[in-house]
């Protein structure tokens, strides 16, 4: 069946995608959080990139721990199935998830506070399993929904709303993520849809770990002076390394860049990131170098946004625990219990 | 002089070893030698929190009336541990018999002029046949199974049929093992007098009967029942459930066409996350559990309750040792009772069952699952050291082919497209159980939101008063569905009418089973209830008011099943009276007989007083 692109008649969120869903039915009820936050703007690029990416609503499973940016999972996608979990342990809820039904699509929503702070262990853990899913980290700095303390992931020397600075070393996620083994590493700002959406796609059509760390300011609590994740200054620091486009077939691919400038990842499930390349001595490819790079530029107190790594060879649990190609959930008694022969046989070895 | 212990098929010996020396095996060659002569055997590990070097036990009753309790005091010892000479000897009845390795001179001062010493120069017999270290140390301990054989009457062919089905195949094994074992008979035959006044003579009382241990009962049950996700983190007692569950998946659960496995077992970073994995899998419809032991209850306690109110199947296995804290690591105890029963903040109460062997583990892992999904909620399988990692003679495993998974109450797309009104937490039946959607059913209908936090029928985010209520008072019903559904008391008249009761669950059984003999031959009459689950059904609440006084015996220092009746039941205090073991080692059925017979022997003095005035 050939697909005819209709003319937009209508407003463009009225428009419907290849599997027949306007950019409507992809959203969620309305946003309960203050006026300006960055973690709705995340939300609409969350939307954005399922509508553009064909993806049926009802295939996603959203899962978040607590917090405000834990809460926007009930805010895109709302005939998802969204699992709103406890705090910091997101991850553990997503992998046994993932587990029990490997034809669904995970993405996980969290806080820094959620991630960084109470739910370090399981961030970790979850990266190194490989649990393929996209994994959002909405980052403010600040636990906004208890009111404002620094979180693990507040720099060193930042200051907070009521004046007071911030002695601890940050929790650098980015740097976690690539040391454990993420296959998709990227770093992005709420204020730059045109760079998060299709950063979004390419974490949701990764086979692996991917991960996006989204500076997203917190209006009410930590986006004043001498705060560095307020929107003025993560502007101001902001380095992005690529910029990617997020194809869905090799045959659109187009040549639009000089050679040499772009570099084309094919991703597990076929799909193709074409990278641009905005720094001439930056690699996505080689995972060492990445993280060198962002060690080197974070202490000059740069943010280093884009793709940042990718391994388009990526492998995830389910490989690694040679798992049925069904989901086990779907698996009955039929499939399941080994039936009262094997079970005499057992008992016999008990005598 | 003490007369030397004359007992056939009815004494109690212990081996004393050193972790690590490969005993274990030799020792469960010996109990498995004579439940082939037809004779039970309750065996039982004693070990310390180590793996290597430092003291290990091995005590084994056997009883020809099938008792399986430990029973207490040693007739026989076999000492090979040098370390605690001091003690084993000490612990043997006097007239019984000490069995060791007199390779090396022991002083005379040693050994206690009570008892029967037996010395066979083990590590000389053993040094002289082999010559590899490792097999030296091995086949000493065949040899002295091989003696022990002799002196207690037993046939060497049952050793033989033993060794030829565990070495099928490996013949230089086979004859490597038979020849230790004659070489420990031999010795016996020409050196020392035998047969013992403690002997094994053949019976017919083992009948089908499997010896097995709890955990391994319980994995193969999550198989039977359909678990295909399991999360764990290693804490004594419980590892070796996640490991047979691994094995008994390995051999029964792959895919034979693909290779690929039925099952995913994670072994997580901590608690928090195996029963995180373990919640987030049930949401997503898979059959999933988690076994663990107190100090892992005490890290899950935030996910419980939010598995609990957001109503999530969930089967959490707590093999229960002594607490609180690290407590007593490798020590039995039924102390976790109220840990689980109301686990997690804010009003809650959760579903425990009460195993009382492995045929019972392997039922209720299977039960758990079913229990789960039709309740939508944690459902806790409380076993203890002593059933999970202890082998028992009890009934085989049995399984109805015609059995189906309960997989409750799963609305699917059908039922949605149908227009039926979905409301996640909305009590259409009456009895307290909501409908769920399973994630992706349907591309328009079904979708919501779980969370802990508070919410309408619908799932939709409130905190008002009434919808609030609304769900815990729902809650509250279906806690009332579920005692009509788990496994319900086992009931026991006395042969009399009585007005004592006694109530127990759990490992305390078969050592209750044995006092209620005991007592009833002095004329002690008790009618009991074997509870084997909680909510409590209204026969626990008759059963109690039918009596003057229940006995509630338990191995915790709280009487946490007590205290658990007394609060849920609303009954008298003064009409339970607690017996409580709880040093560590299993309760015996002499324990229970004292408590009882004391108490009842003080209660009815003044009554007797008054008759004779
Ligand atoms: C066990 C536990 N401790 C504390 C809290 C309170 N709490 C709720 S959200 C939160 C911090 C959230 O911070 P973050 O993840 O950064 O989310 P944000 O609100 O900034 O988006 C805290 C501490 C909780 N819900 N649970
Ligand atoms: S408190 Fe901060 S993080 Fe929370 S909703 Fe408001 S702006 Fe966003
Ligand atoms: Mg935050």
């Amino acid at each position: 069946m050939t697909y005819i692109v209709k003319p937009q008649l209508h407003h463009p969120t009225l428009t419907k995608n290849k599997v027949g869903y306007t950019r409507r039915d992809y959203e969620g009820r309305i946003s309960t959080l203050c006026a300006g936050c960055g973690h709705d703007s995340i939300s609409a690029a969350i939307i954005q990139a399922c509508w553009e990416l064909d993806i049926e609503p009802h295939r996603v499973a959203k899962l978040s721990g607590i917090g405000c940016s834990s809460k926007t999972p009930d805010y895109f996608l709302g005939a998802s199935h969204g699992f709103n979990t406890v705090h910091g342990r997101m991850p553990s809820v997503m992998t046994g998830a993932n587990l029990a039904n490997r034809e669904l699509l995970y993405l996980g929503v969290s806080g820094d506070g959620d991630s960084a702070s109470i739910g370090l262990g399981q961030f970790a853990n979850a990266m190194r399993r490989g649990v393929n899913m996209a994994y959002i980290v909405e980052n403010n700095g600040v636990y906004g929904l208890t009111k404002g303390q620094f979180s693990a992931t507040a720099d060193r020397g930042s200051k907070s709303k009521k004046g007071a600075i911030n002695s601890d070393s940050a929790v650098d996620l980015v740097g976690i993520a690539l040391q454990l083994g993420a296959t998709y590493v990227a770093r992005s700002f709420s204020g730059d849809k045109a760079q998060l959406v299709p950063l979004i796609k390419g974490a949701l059509a990764h086979g692996g770990a991917a991960f996006i760390d989204v500076l997203s300011p917190c209006v009410t609590f930590n986006n004043h002076a001498g705060s560095t994740k307020s929107f003025d200054y993560v502007r101001q620091h902001n380095e992005a390394v690529s910029r990617i486009d997020f194809i869905t077939t090799k045959s659109e691919i187009t040549a639009e860049y000089a050679a040499g400038e772009v570099i084309e990842v094919q991703q597990h499930d076929g799909s193709m990131l074409r990278l641009r390349k905005l720094k001439d001595d930056y690699d996505p490819t080689d995972r060492l170098a990445a993280m060198n790079y962002m060690q080197s530029h974070a202490a000059r107190g740069e943010v280093v946004t884009g793709l940042l790594y990718v391994d388009p060879l990526a492998t995830d649990l389910h490989l690694s625990m040679n798992t049925m190609e069904v989901p086990l959930a779907s698996l009955g008694p039929q499939e399941l219990c080994p039936g009262k022969a094997a079970l005499d046989k057992i008992n016999a070895s008990f005598r | 002089m003490t007369q030397p212990i004359q007992a056939t098929n009815d004494f109690v010996i212990k081996f004393a070893n050193v972790n690590g020396s490969g005993s274990a095996s030799a020792n469960e060659l010996f109990a498995k030698a004579v439940i082939r002569m037809g004779v039970p055997v309750a065996p039982r590990n004693i070990f310390p929190s180590n793996i290597q070097g430092l003291p290990t036990w091995y005590e084994a009753r056997i009883c020809e009336k099938g008792y399986s309790g430990r029973r207490g005091g040693v007739d026989m010892m076999v000492a090979m541990n040098p370390q605690t000479w001091d003690a084993d000897v000490a612990e043997i009845e006097p007239g019984g018999y000490l069995l060791y390795d007199s390779t090396r001179p022991i002083p005379p001062s040693k050994f206690r002029a009570d008892i029967q010493v037996i010395g066979v120069p083990l590590t000389e017999i053993s040094n002289t046949a082999y010559t590899d270290p490792r097999q030296r140390q091995l086949f000493k301990n065949i040899i002295y199974v091989g003696v022990l054989s002799v002196l207690l009457d037993m046939d060497a062919s049952v050793f033989e049929k033993l060794f030829a089905e565990q070495y099928k195949g490996k013949e230089r094994l086979l004859d490597s093992n038979v020849q230790a074992l004659n070489l420990g008979r031999d010795y016996a035959k020409r050196h020392l007098k035998h047969p013992l006044g403690i002997r094994v003579q053949r019976a017919d009382n083992v009948g089908d009967q499997i010896l097995v241990d709890g955990n391994s009962a319980i994995a193969l049950g999550c198989v039977y029942g359909g678990a295909t996700v399991a999360a764990w983190y290693p804490i004594t007692p419980s590892s070796s459930v996640a490991e047979a569950f691994q094995k008994y998946c390995e051999k029964l659960r792959v895919d034979p066409a693909t290779g690929r496995n039925k099952f995913a077992i994670v072994q997580a970073e901590d608690e928090l996350a195996s029963i995180g994995m373990v919640i987030g899998a049930g949401w997503n419809g898979a059959r999933a559990f988690t076994a663990t032991s107190g100090p892992g209850i005490s890290l899950m306690q935030e996910f419980i309750g939010l598995a609990h109110f957001a109503e999530i199947p969930c089967t959490i296995i707590d093999v229960q040792r002594g607490g609180p804290s690290t407590g007593m690591p490798t020590r039995t105890q039924q102390s976790d009772v109220l840990l689980c029963a109301y686990a997690s903040h804010g009003d809650t109460k959760h579903i425990l069952l009460f195993p009382q062997d492995p045929h019972e583990c392997f039922e209720f892992g299977a039960t758990a699952l079913d229990l789960a999904d039709r309740l939508q909620t944690p459902i806790f399988v409380m076993t203890d050291l002593d059933i999970g990692m202890n082998q028992r003679l009890c009934k085989p495993f049995e399984w109805d082919e015609a059995r189906a998974y309960d997989r409750g109450k799963v609305m699917s797309a059908e039922d949605l497209e149908a227009g039926k009104d979905f409301g996640r937490y909305k009590d259409v039946d009456g009895d307290g159980v909501p409908w769920r959607t399973l994630p992706g059913t349907h591309p328009t209908k079904g979708a919501f939101f779980t969370r802990g936090t508070t919410r309408d029928a619908y799932a939709r985010y409130s905190e008002r008063g009434p919808d609030y209520v609304y769900n815990m008072e729902r809650l509250l019903k279906k806690f009332a569905t579920a005692a009509k559904i788990v496994p319900q008391p086992v009931v026991k008249k006395a042969a009399k009418d009585t007005r004592y009761g006694v109530i127990y669950y759990g490992s305390t059984t078969p050592a209750m089973q044995e006092a209620l003999d005991v007592l009833e031959a002095d004329g002690g009459h008790f009618d009991s209830m074997r509870l084997r689950a909680f909510p409590f059904p209204e026969s626990v609440h008759r059963f109690i008011l039918e009596h003057d006084l229940v006995f509630l015996v338990e191995q915790n220092r709280d009487a946490q099943l007590r205290s658990l009746i007394i609060n849920e039941l609303e009954i008298d205090p003064a009409r339970v009276m607690p017996v409580l073991h709880y040093d560590g080692t299993p309760i015996t059925a002499r324990f229970i007989v004292r408590a009882i017979a004391k108490a009842v022997r003080e209660r009815e003095k003044p009554a007797t007083a008054k008759e004779a005035a």
